[in-house]
């Protein structure tokens, strides 16, 4: 792990919240996806060079403990907001992969004053019109960490997934893959009223990428949050899976860098 | 000693190459359900199970899965329901309800109505259900031991608990709790735990002196499972014994040895339990506790990368991936049928043949209940009613003669939980592994 990289706790209402924290800067929350925490990657070192990362590893994820009263994403989002406050963190800059993408959406439309942007990467969370989420959760382990990716010999998968799977690494996905069934089993990763929802987001500068080959999160549902979130930015990466920050990091980091460049509206600017 | 039949009540109008290249029964499309076909299943296993208690089972043993043909029992209280109306001495012995699959104020009151029918034979058994069962009932597997004890819980109450009242539980909530219908049995029947290798059940069961039940598990981990038992017994301060503890024994008999061989092959018709279900289905993210996690974990698997694109594929969609090598598939489930017999997990043979196996069984478990579980696969009617026909006249007569010699009481005959322990007085043994090690099964 990058040397650049540290672990601290933050106590939220009684749960020591592990944190990793790395980089410079002006602060982005990152949240994982539903398997975890992967491991401190090119994507990660790029923007640590501008931005100081806040990664919460999510509690039930096998290191954070359970917090045994969530009983979907919304009370994820609330613990976070709460977390958030407790670090006296103004407007931040939020990135959210997949089911971290769910989260930081029932954030935003929880309180969008709290975030300065919002990145959205192949984000769970609506039910699309088209096609269905896959169930990852009726695979194993290996399968689905394997469909996250459209090239299982992509080369930053293949440095993170190319050894023998370890124990630790078995318990940790296991760990995950039990949370997010406690909280996503039902409708199955998504909330049927986020979309309506979303519509007042007006004024938070959103970006919602998505890999054209993903096979977890369809289509329908990026182009869903597209149409709710007023003025939100689209960027599809050809050709990636779910997973574009390690299958095109070059194109996903451009589209990102170039988004939290731009200046966030003034509060009152917003509608 | 209780000797109950069990049949799995295998759905027989398919082809073994079809189930193979499914990789599994659970998912075979139900297209290929023939009505008729299915008709007949059902109505001759209902004859059957009454023939059973004809030539002498003391018992009549259900189960029940989903969505599947290799158990065609799917809605096993209906079944029960009917043979507590048409059987006349048998215990109905359900083994069992998955409690987490099921409103429980509805599981109360269809077994109170099954227990009151038959006149007081219900024996209730609570599992867990498998994998797909979570799936296919979609039931969160990440609260499956939530839903199960706060179920049974409850239903316990409401047979003792005069009504009305309200309930709010955690997962379950009612308004109105006031079931008319109360089982026959005071204050309630007995409850039975099947179990595999986990040692959780038999523990939990131990602690509600409950009997637990090994489902055909390998003789030498049975014997931990009863150790595992019997130590937290000993902690509650009572002594387990014989009342305490049940056995499958997977069974088919006929008039000769080559007869019985070629029948046998039927328990592993396409796999056999072991074909359930994929192995996605098998262990649902959440179902097992960390400990069983942790021992997963350190069974030998394979690397990360190399993974099927056409199978993921298949998977995404929700699609079985299909097997291309049936004939490899095929030769495993032989390999796995002549190791099971080695291992006396499954029985075949004449009366006479099989006669000393399960008393070995007998010596080695020391169960108060024995239940035989009938052939699987495609056997014909009257092959499976001989068998059945060989076991209540030639073999159970035999069987309940050696339980007596050995001491075998069932849990009604000695009420589980009964036989004290003096605090600071070690528990005896509950199992004889010693015939293990002349059969190198220790």
């Amino acid at each position: 792990m990058d040397s650049l990289f540290q672990h601290t706790t933050v106590d939220v209402g009684g749960i020591p919240v592990a944190m990793l924290r790395g980089g410079s800067g002006r602060p982005l929350l990152v949240l994982h996806d539903e398997l975890g925490f992967a491991g401190w990657m090119g994507w990660n070192r790029t923007l640590a060079r501008d931005f100081e990362l806040l990664m919460p590893l999510q509690p039930g994820f096998g290191v954070t403990p359970r917090c045994e009263w969530f009983e979907c994403y919304r009370d994820v989002g609330d613990f976070y907001h709460r977390m958030l406050r407790e670090m006296d963190l103004g407007p931040v800059d939020v990135i959210g992969f997949s089911a971290g993408g769910f989260i930081a959406a029932e954030m935003a439309v929880a309180c969008p004053d709290a975030f300065a942007h919002l990145v959205l990467v192949a984000p769970l969370g609506v039910r699309p019109k088209i096609g269905e989420i896959a169930d990852v959760l009726a695979l194993t382990v290996r399968s689905h960490v394997a469909l996250t990716v459209s090239r299982v010999d992509a080369p930053e998968f293949a440095e993170i997934y190319g050894g023998a799977m370890t124990t630790e690494q078995f318990e940790l996905f296991e760990a995950a893959r039990a949370e997010t069934s406690r909280l996503g089993w039902e409708p199955f990763l998504y909330s049927p009223s986020l979309p309506h929802r979303l519509g007042g987001l007006n004024g938070l500068p959103t970006l919602i990428t998505w890999g054209t080959e993903d096979l977890v999160v369809p289509r329908s549902c990026v182009d869903i949050y597209e149409a709710a979130i007023p003025g939100a930015l689209r960027a599809d990466i050809d050709g990636a899976g779910h997973r574009p920050e390690i299958e095109a990091p070059e194109e996903f980091l451009t589209s990102v860098c170039s988004f939290l460049s731009q200046p966030a509206l003034e509060r009152n600017a917003r509608v | 000693m209780l000797v109950s039949y069990l049949s799995e009540r295998p759905y027989r109008g398919l082809l073994e190459d079809d189930i193979l290249r499914n990789g599994g029964f659970f998912g075979m499309p139900n297209e290929m359900f023939d009505r008729d076909r299915g008709a007949a299943d059902y109505n001759f296993y209902l004859d059957e199970y009454l023939y059973a208690e004809a030539v002498g089972f003391d018992g009549l043993a259900l189960n029940e899965h989903h969505g599947n043909p290799f158990c065609m029992g799917a809605v096993l209280d209906v079944e029960a329901a009917i043979l507590a109306r048409q059987s006349s001495t048998a215990k109905i012995v359900l083994i069992g309800n998955a409690l987490a699959n099921r409103h429980p104020i509805r599981l109360a009151e269809e077994l109170a109505t099954i227990d009151v029918i038959s006149g007081g034979r219900l024996v209730s058994g609570w599992v867990r259900g498998a994998g797909p069962e979570q799936f296919f009932n979609n039931m969160n597997p990440a609260y499956n031991r939530e839903y199960f004890e706060e179920a049974h819980d409850f239903i316990i109450q409401a047979w003792t608990r005069p009504g009305p009242w309200r309930y709010e539980g955690k997962h379950f909530h009612y308004r109105q709790v006031n079931p008319w219908v109360l089982p026959l049995q005071k204050p309630f029947p007995q409850m039975w735990i099947p179990g595999n290798v986990s040692l959780e059940n038999p523990i939990w069961a131990a602690e509600h002196c409950y009997p637990f039940i090994g489902l055909a598990t390998a003789l030498s981990a049975t014997c931990e499972m009863w150790d595992a038992y019997a130590d937290r017994a000993a902690e509650l301060g009572y002594q387990a014994g014989p009342e305490n503890f049940g056995y499958l024994a997977p069974m088919v008999l006929a008039d000769t040895e080559e007869r019985a061989q070629e029948l046998g092959r039927n328990f592993y018709y396409a796999g056999g339990h072991t074909g359930f279900a994929k192995a996605g289905y098998a262990f649902p993210p959440g179902y097992n506790s960390p400990s069983a996690i942790r021992r997963l974990a350190r069974m030998p698997r394979d690397t990360w990368l190399g993974a099927n694109r056409v199978v993921l594929e298949l998977e995404r969609q929700g699609k079985s991936p299909v097997v291309s090598d049936v004939e490899a598939a095929r030769r495993k489930a032989e390999s796995t049928y002549a190791k099971a017999q080695t291992t006396l997990q499954t029985i075949v043979g004449t009366p006479e043949s099989v006669l000393p196996k399960l008393k070995t069984i007998m010596e080695v478990l020391r169960p108060g209940s024995l239940i035989i579980g009938g052939v699987l696969g495609n056997v014909s009617n009257e092959d499976r009613m001989r068998s059945v026909q060989l076991m209540g006249e030639c073999l159970i007569p035999e069987i309940k003669a050696h339980a007596a010699k050995l001491g075998l009481v069932d849990s009604f005959e000695r009420i589980p939980g009964t036989v004290k322990l003096q605090p600071g007085e070690n528990r005896a043994p509950v199992a004889d592994r010693k015939p293990l090690e002349a059969l190198g099964l220790a």
